[in-house]
Formats: structure tokens, C-alpha cells, sequence
């Protein structure tokens, strides 16, 4: 422990002058200030408050709708990521087949495509779901958007959970059987607390990618963020209607990942040496 | 309309929507293909810009991999297939006043996919870079390789056999986001698909198909990566 401690490296000196590595640099970094600068001046330029007035508070509804959709979709996906995680860990064939199945179909096609299948493809089968009631639930564009978006988290959810648990060594559940502990109690006092620790980055990646894949609800009519944006641009011809999206967007995004390295900071605390 | 059968739907040919399909399937393949060495070779660069020591080539990666891993896809999509020609035609019309720009919807896909499977992809080399020992540069400097030849001859061949698990997720992944350029116009496999539904009304049936094509091609690609792990593994234990 101490040799590799007296080992750390320091970082090279910056070299002096302009090597061609620092030029490339600054001209990059020069031409993202300039991209900046030009967004903002074009914002500046282009601002407009009817627009601004007409729009800004479709785009606060809009927000409202994406939250209310990836945070629906992200708690019932956890819920059914559960049964799903427990069938593909599972020692019964056709239990883990079945699960292998689910994940490998919702991982394996594009979320659009799946919005599709529940949103037009569901309307094939409308005499059926009229029958048992339920036609009124699919007939609703955010509800299908919730549907099809809670059975694609559920996937990768299952997958983030399953790995978490694997990850966890076969001693804390060999160690926690020989205090005596039954299954249930082990899983929820020994195994999880160190299982989601690993989970916490995956989670808070497929957070992220839940908020930016939302955007897709847009196309089957659910005047989300997105949708707000669209509909906003077919009216004005005005692109700024999809930089301003982009940049709430961007704002949410950064916020999350952030919050996501902080709390991970907090709760590895007892793990840093 | 009379009833037709599941069959007669898809079949090849003028009744049926199989050729269509198999027409928008090759599209997407086409699409994704075409993404794959651009997106490479710019994930490679900003991974190389991203493990320097001059600062600020890290912090214009750093920019490029947040803006375009924090946008939705979609929404890069349609700034890049609006926006593109309102600025192109800003600039063309110092040269000639009357030119119109119409961004082509293939060319406008290729250029947003390449920007976001390049980002995903910088990561990948990054954390290859970082399994790479400072030794294998060393040694190639010692035995008298300049920077580039060490670079192609010792450390590249390496980091593709660490990257390549990572990159075959990023590959997936672009094959995904492929269906996304349906909505700008491109006749991929989804718009096809969504045309079919609409005409037959049939809607459950070929947006099944789509999801099936994209399923094959999933399971296509597995095959291949498993075939060139492979054989990377045999070309490395013959050396």
C-alpha cells in the first residue's frame, strides 16, 4: 500500500511556447467561442417578443409534459424491471429464456419503432381493447408514449439491476445464510445497499438517456418539450423555436448528470481511501 | 378494398410491401455504414484531443462530447436539417443572390449520426487509451518509431482489440438511431414501413416487420463482431 502511494504520479509539465498541439487547441477552442457567440448574437438579433410571449409558456407546459413522462416511465420501468431481472437470474429455462427475450427485443430495436408498434400498431387491434376496456387508455397519445417507453426502460433497467446484484461476490450471500439471514433479508440488508452503489451510474445514465429519447413522443403528437418546439417552428418558420429547446434540453441534461456525480461523490465516501 | 391476406401483404412485388421494405432496409444499412468511418475516425481525434496534455485541446473535446451527448438526437436532427440551410443560404447569397439550398435527407442523417456516434465512440478509445501502459509508448519510442509510426504500429492495433466491445455497443446504438432520419424523409426501413400502415392499414403487421428488421440486423452484426473478434484473435496469436 505505501510503495504505490509514494509512486503517484505527477502530471507533465506544460510545455513552453507554441508546440502544434497548443495552436490546433486554441483554434479550436476559439472556434466554439465563436459557435457560442454566434448562437447567442443570432438569439439577440432574432429576439422576438411575440414569439417569446406566444411560445414561452407552451414551452413551460411542454417541460411539464417531458418530466411528468420520463418520470412515470422511469418509476413503473423499475417496477417491472424487477420480475424481469428476477427471470433472467433465474436457474428455470423457460423463466430466463422468456426474460432474455423481453430485454433482447426492447434492447435490440429502436425505441421509435416500439412507439410506433403501441401508438399505430395498437389501433389494429381496437375492436379487441374496446371489448375489455381499454381502448380509452391507448386511445391517448402520452399514455402510449408512457406505455412504450416504461416496457423499453424496463429492459435496460432489468439489465442495470441484474448486473448490480451479479457484481455483489457469492460470499455476502454464502457469509449472510450462515448468520442465518433468509433470502429476502439478505437481498435487502446485505446485498442490495452494495448492489446499488454500482447501480447508481448506470441508472443515472439511463436517466439521462430516458429525457433525451422523450424527445421522440413528439412525433406521435404529445405536445412535450419537443412537441412545443415543433409545432412552434411550423408556425413562425422560426429557428430559433429549436435552438431554444435545445439549450433546455442541454440545461437538463448537464443538471442531471451533475446531480448524479454528486450524489455518487456522497455516497462512496465510505469507499475512498 | 378487398381483404387481403397477410400473404399477398407481404409479398415481393407490386401488391405485396416485402420489396419496399427490403428496399428501406438496405437504405438503413446504407445510412449506418456510411456513418461508421466518419463517426470512427472523428471519435478517435477527439479522443486523442481528449488524453492530451495541452488543456485546452481537452476542453474543446470536452465541449464537443457534452453538447452532442446532452442533445437529444432528434433535436440535433432537425437544428441540423432546418438549420443547415437557412445558414448555408445566408452565406451562398454573398455569392449568388438567387441559389436555393436543399439539404439532402441521407447526407443531413449521415453528418447528425457521425456527430453523436462520435461523441459515444471518443469515450470508448478514451478509456482504451487509459488501459494502454505508458511502457507500450515508451518501448516504441526506445526502439527509434517516431510518433506516428508508434502511434500505428504499437498503439492503435491495441486499443482496437480493448475498444472493440465498446464500439460494437456504439455500432448498435447508431443502428437505432438510424430509424430516427424517417422523420426528416429518408425511405429507411421505419418510413416504409409507416407508409405501408398507412396505405393497407395494416399497422400492427408492418410495424412488426420494422421492429423485426431492426432485430435482424442486431443479430447480424453480433454474428459479424463475433467473426472479427476472432479473427483479431487469431491474427494476435499468430504474431
Amino acid at each position: 500500500m505505501s510503495a504505490t502511494a509514494t509512486m503517484v504520479e505527477r502530471p507533465p509539465p506544460q510545455a513552453r511556447g507554441w508546440p502544434r498541439r497548443r495552436i490546433a487547441g486554441y483554434a479550436l477552442v476559439c472556434l466554439w467561442i465563436l459557435f457560442g457567440a454566434g448562437i447567442v448574437s443570432y438569439l439577440v438579433i432574432a429576439w422576438n417578443a411575440d414569439f417569446f410571449a406566444k411560445y414561452a409558456p407552451a414551452y413551460l407546459r411542454g417541460l411539464g409534459v417531458t418530466l411528468a413522462l420520463v418520470s412515470i416511465s422511469m418509476v413503473l420501468g423499475a417496477m417491472l424491471s424487477v420480475p424481469v431481472a428476477y427471470g433472467r437470474m433465474s436457474s428455470n429455462r423457460i423463466l430466463s429464456g422468456l426474460a432474455y427475450c423481453y430485454v433482447y427485443f426492447f434492447r435490440g430495436t429502436p425505441l421509435l419503432v416500439q412507439t410506433y408498434l403501441v401508438y399505430y400498431g395498437l389501433g389494429s387491434f381496437r375492436v379487441e381493447l374496446q371489448s375489455v376496456g381499454l381502448w380509452d387508455f391507448f386511445k391517448d397519445a402520452f399514455n402510449c408514449g408512457v406505455f412504450a417507453f416504461s416496457l423499453n426502460t424496463a429492459a435496460y433497467q432489468a439489465e442495470i439491476l441484474r448486473g448490480a446484484i451479479e457484481s455483489v461476490p457469492r460470499g455476502q450471500w454464502e457469509g449472510a445464510a450462515s448468520l442465518g439471514l433468509h433470502k429476502l433479508q439478505t437481498l435487502r440488508k446485505i446485498i442490495l445497499p452494495q448492489a446499488l452503489i454500482v447501480a447508481l451510474r448506470p441508472y443515472g445514465n439511463e436517466l439521462i438517456l430516458m429525457v433525451k429519447a422523450s424527445a421522440i413522443v413528439a412525433i406521435i403528437t404529445v405536445y412535450d418539450l419537443m412537441g412545443n418546439a415543433k409545432l412552434a417552428f411550423a408556425n413562425s418558420f422560426d429557428i430559433q423555436a429549436y435552438i431554444w429547446v435545445a439549450l433546455v434540453y442541454l440545461v437538463m441534461v448537464e443538471i442531471l448528470r451533475h446531480g448524479v456525480e454528486w450524489i455518487e461523490r456522497r455516497i462512496t465516501v465510505h469507499l475512498k481511501r | 378494398m378487398p381483404a387481403q391476406s397477410i400473404w399477398t401483404l407481404l409479398s415481393w412485388g407490386p401488391d405485396g410491401w416485402l420489396d419496399d421494405i427490403a428496399y428501406g432496409a438496405l437504405i438503413t444499412v446504407a445510412l449506418a455504414l456510411a456513418t461508421l468511418p466518419i463517426g470512427l475516425t472523428i471519435g478517435f481525434f477527439i479522443a486523442l484531443a481528449k488524453q492530451s496534455e495541452e488543456s485546452s485541446l481537452r476542453l474543446a473535446a470536452n465541449i464537443y462530447t457534452t453538447v452532442f451527448r446532452g442533445l437529444p438526437e432528434l433535436v440535433t436532427l432537425f437544428l441540423f436539417f432546418f438549420g443547415m440551410p437557412i445558414l448555408l443560404q445566408h452565406l451562398v447569397r454573398y455569392f449568388r443572390p438567387d441559389a436555393t439550398i436543399d439539404v439532402n435527407s441521407f447526407v443531413a442523417g449521415m453528418i447528425v449520426l457521425a456527430l453523436i456516434f462520435s461523441s459515444y465512440a471518443s469515450e470508448v478509445f478514451l478509456s482504451a487509451f487509459r488501459a494502454i501502459p505508458k511502457g507500450q509508448y515508451e518501448g516504441g519510442y526506445a526502439i527509434g518509431l517516431s510518433n506516428w509510426l508508434t502511434m500505428r504500429k504499437v498503439i492503435v492495433p491495441q486499443l482496437l482489440r480493448i475498444a472493440f466491445p465498446g464500439l460494437e455497443n456504439c455500432w448498435l446504438s447508431l443502428l437505432k438511431d438510424t430509424s430516427l432520419v424517417s422523420v426528416v424523409g429518408l425511405a429507411e426501413t421505419l418510413r416504409n414501413a409507416s407508409i405501408a400502415a398507412r396505405v393497407t392499414k395494416h399497422a400492427f403487421l408492418f410495424f412488426g416487420v420494422a421492429s423485426l428488421v431492426f432485430l435482424g440486423l442486431a443479430v447480424l452484426s453480433s454474428f459479424a463482431t463475433g467473426a472479427i473478434l476472432r479473427s483479431l484473435g487469431r491474427w494476435e496469436a499468430q504474431r
